[in-house]
């Protein structure tokens, strides 16, 4: 069956008709035909997101997300592959448990799952995983990251950017000087934290690592990537390791590009996240960062948490926020509506930077005749509002409640099978 | 007011008003019969998640004083770890049918997030390292006792104030009260953003207490040291921080001749304050403690009978 999307706005430029058979576009043009037609007339085509942070909490909190509830979330945000974070339980640092998050992930078959490996045994800091048997799995392993942790021992960092060099793996730091930043840090170091008697987390923290670990990827040669950065001096350390020649990438968050730490004053925990929102300074530092390529994808950091994991004090309750529902519409508010990217600029950070980085097959290819069809159309003038119990993902934990949102993902194709139509999960889509 | 979650929410004339009420108050402590008839009939519970000795026993005895019903549940141990959240262990306590909860937590915040999900009273007796409005309240009625009205006078906080609550609670209340209040502790133990704060800061003790710093000091609170910030490394060794924070008798003769001393308790004596300071005549500690009763009788008083004249 072939299918055709008509007069959609390549990256936002000129309408065009794309014809997509088997998976892939064979043609591209005006007054093209198919089996079925998709109108896009409006609408803008972009090839379909990748996420490189997403937690989704399978196996071990299935409660909180499963693999098939967490892919029908990515969908619906437009994303046709995602990165699953190594923190599960049991943790994913066996070629066991990566080809079983994959082998899930092919099955619910909504977005391509791509397993991160731990980078120590267990998260413990201290030995290796078995880094090199997931990158040969069937799962293919190709992003390692103890996300939720920083990898802080120095020798173990190097080891790991050394070793994963032979197969293009890349290390995927959560940058937290832990002996700066402890478990009970939880709001970003300054006046506020000091006024509401909560525990730093300050900028230092993260800046510090990262300027440590750029200097061990020169050392070593290989690939680093610094996972949700969040202060202005880390945008300054990466462009200056850039500069330099040292191969290092990153990604932001789409709430740290949207929400200053002053929305802590009310103690509600949907808002407790690591690392910390940030003042206004660092939010618009890090858009600048974003918009100059020197911060080179979006990443979700999906964090979906059961109801009663958040109905704590802030200091007990968890850290994470649900974000892939939400992310296309914070990036058109905070990059596209300021002017800062435009639709070019965001099929960049969101699906070709990112697929580069994950090295991911087949994701984030140029929309030209020959390329798989993993797409995503987009409304950019569907303004929506967001409603937890209108979420997919299981979380609720979404800090946009109520908030109006500029753009709406109208449809999402995985190699040409449409998962998401109108805004909705296609009906054969819906996994089981 | 329906709560009292923060000194910062008091204006002045409120403060004034509870402050009244206390003075009011404090004549019941020293009858024979110390029950007096408003809040009969009413239950207030003290959720303590943090062990008090002090500031529950105050609540409790300031409550049966106005014969309401006080019951004490001890939360101790973080409903975290038993897997039970916050927001269970409140409403199925409040379900009881409470008309107020006097609330300790060993984390900011809780006490209002606690606020925002029951209907009755709540007090915060103690919030992490965030506030603890009662206890301003009964410092400032132990300082008006001695001092008169505090416009203008000069209030000295020395200790570790980056995780007191104390501290924070006094800053707001005393700056509303017209007062002045100058901060002092090493850098490593004063908050992030504390320039921001209705105060002056220093990191010289002997400077602020000889008025050097910003005038001569009216008053002086010190505040307590956990020996668990031992561990922090927040300062070397116990020895050199009483040589450099600690109310040395020395310390004690640069103050003014009437000017009180305060202590929230309990006292590391050799600390952040030596016996000869401690037993001084300046020395207010058993005063605030009595002041402590009669400051929670007025603010459960005025609370829960919704009164602003006291007629007992």
């Amino acid at each position: 069956m072939t299918t055709v999307i008509r007069g959609a706005a390549l990256l936002g430029a000129k309408p065009t008709d794309v014809l997509i058979d088997d998976g892939v576009i064979v043609s591209m043009g005006r007054g093209l035909t198919g089996d079925r037609d998709i109108d896009a007339a409006g609408l803008v085509l972009l090839p379909g997101f990748v996420d490189l942070h997403t937690h989704l909490r399978e196996p071990g909190r299935e409660d909180a997300e499963t693999i098939a509830t967490g892919s029908a979330a990515a969908a619906l945000g437009g994303f046709t592959a995602v990165h699953a974070m190594a923190n599960t339980t049991p943790v994913a640092d066996s070629a066991e448990i990566v080809e079983q998050v994959a082998r899930r992930g092919a099955q619910v078959g909504l977005v391509d799952v791509r397993p991160v490996g731990a980078v120590s045994k267990g998260l413990d800091g201290e030995t290796l995983a078995e880094i090199g048997n997931m990158a040969r799995s069937a799962a293919a392993v190709r992003v390692f990251s103890d996300d939720g942790r920083c990898v802080h021992d120095s020798r173990l960092m190097r080891r790991a950017l050394e070793y994963v060099k032979p197969f293009g793996g890349v290390i995927a730091q959560h940058a937290q000087d832990p002996r700066l930043a402890d478990h009970a840090a939880c709001a970003h170091e300054g006046e506020l934290s000091g006024r509401l008697g909560l525990a730093g987390w300050p900028a230092v923290a993260e800046e510090s690592i990262i300027a440590r670990d750029v200097m061990l990827a020169e050392h070593t040669g290989s690939r680093l990537h610094v996972c949700h950065v969040s202060t202005a001096g880390s945008v300054e350390v990466i462009r200056w390791a850039k500069a330099r020649g040292i191969a290092v990438t990153a990604e932001v968050t789409p709430h740290h590009l949207l929400l200053t730490c002053d929305v802590l004053s009310g103690y509600d925990p949907v808002y407790k996240v690591n690392p910390p929102l940030r003042p206004a300074a660092d939010v618009e530092a890090l858009r600048a960062g974003l918009a100059d390529g020197t911060i080179d994808a979006v990443a979700t950091d999906h964090a979906p948490h059961a109801a009663h994991d958040k109905d704590h004090a802030f200091g007990d309750a968890a850290f994470g926020m649900v974000g892939l529902e939400t992310a296309l519409g914070v990036v058109a508010e905070t990059m596209v509506g300021t002017g800062l990217l435009d639709w070019a600029g965001v099929a960049d950070r969101m699906s070709t930077r990112p697929a580069a980085i994950g090295r991911v097959a087949g994701q984030g290819a140029a929309l030209e005749v020959g390329a798989p069809a993993n797409l995503t159309l987009v409304d950019p003038a569907a303004a929506w509002t967001v409603v937890p119990a209108g979420l997919a993902s299981k979380g609720r934990n979404t800090p946009f409640a109520g908030r109006s949102l500029p753009a709406t993902v109208v449809a999402t194709l995985l190699r040409g099978h449409v998962t998401v139509l109108d805004g909705a999960l296609a009906e054969a889509a819906v996994p089981v | 007011m329906k709560h009292l979650l923060s000194a910062g929410d008091l204006s002045r004339d409120e403060a004034l008003a509870i402050l009244d009420t206390a003075e009011r108050m404090h004549a019941v402590q020293t009858r024979e019969v110390k029950k007096l008839p408003p809040l009969r009939g009413r239950t207030i519970v003290n959720l303590f998640f943090e062990d008090s000795t002090r500031t529950r026993s105050s609540f409790e005895i300031a409550g049966k004083w106005l014969s309401a019903d006080v019951i004490n549940v001890s939360a101790e141990g973080s409903s975290v770890s038993k897997g039970e959240s916050l927001r269970d262990t409140v409403l199925t306590v409040a379900a009881m049918g409470v008309d107020a909860l006097v609330v300790r937590h060993n984390a900011s915040g809780a006490v209002a997030r606690i606020a925002g999900w029951v209907d009755c009273h709540v007090i915060n007796a103690g919030d992490g390292t965030h506030e603890h409005p009662t206890q301003a309240l009964l410092d400032a009625y132990t300082l008006r006792s001695r001092l008169g009205d505090l416009t203008d006078r000069h209030v000295a906080i020395v200790g570790d104030i980056t995780h007191s609550r104390v501290a924070r609670s006094n800053v707001l209340l005393l700056a509303t009260l017209g007062a002045r209040v100058t901060l002092v502790a090493p850098p490593t133990l004063m908050p992030s953003g504390v320039h921001s704060w209705p105060c002056d800061v220093s990191w010289d003790l002997d400077d602020v207490l000889s008025g050097k710093a910003s005038g001569d000091v009216d008053a002086v609170m010190m505040l307590r040291v956990q020996r668990e910030r031992m561990s922090g490394g927040y300062f070397p060794t116990e020895r050199e921080y009483a040589i450099s924070y600690g109310l040395s008798p020395e310390r004690l003769d640069l103050l003014g001749a009437d000017a009180p001393v305060l202590h929230p308790g309990p006292m590391n004596r050799g600390l952040e304050i030596s016996s000869v300071a401690a037993d001084s005549a300046r020395s207010m500690v058993l005063e605030q403690v009595q002041a402590g009763v009669s400051v929670r009788m007025a603010v459960l008083y005025r609370l829960l009978s919704g009164a602003d004249e006291v007629t007992v």
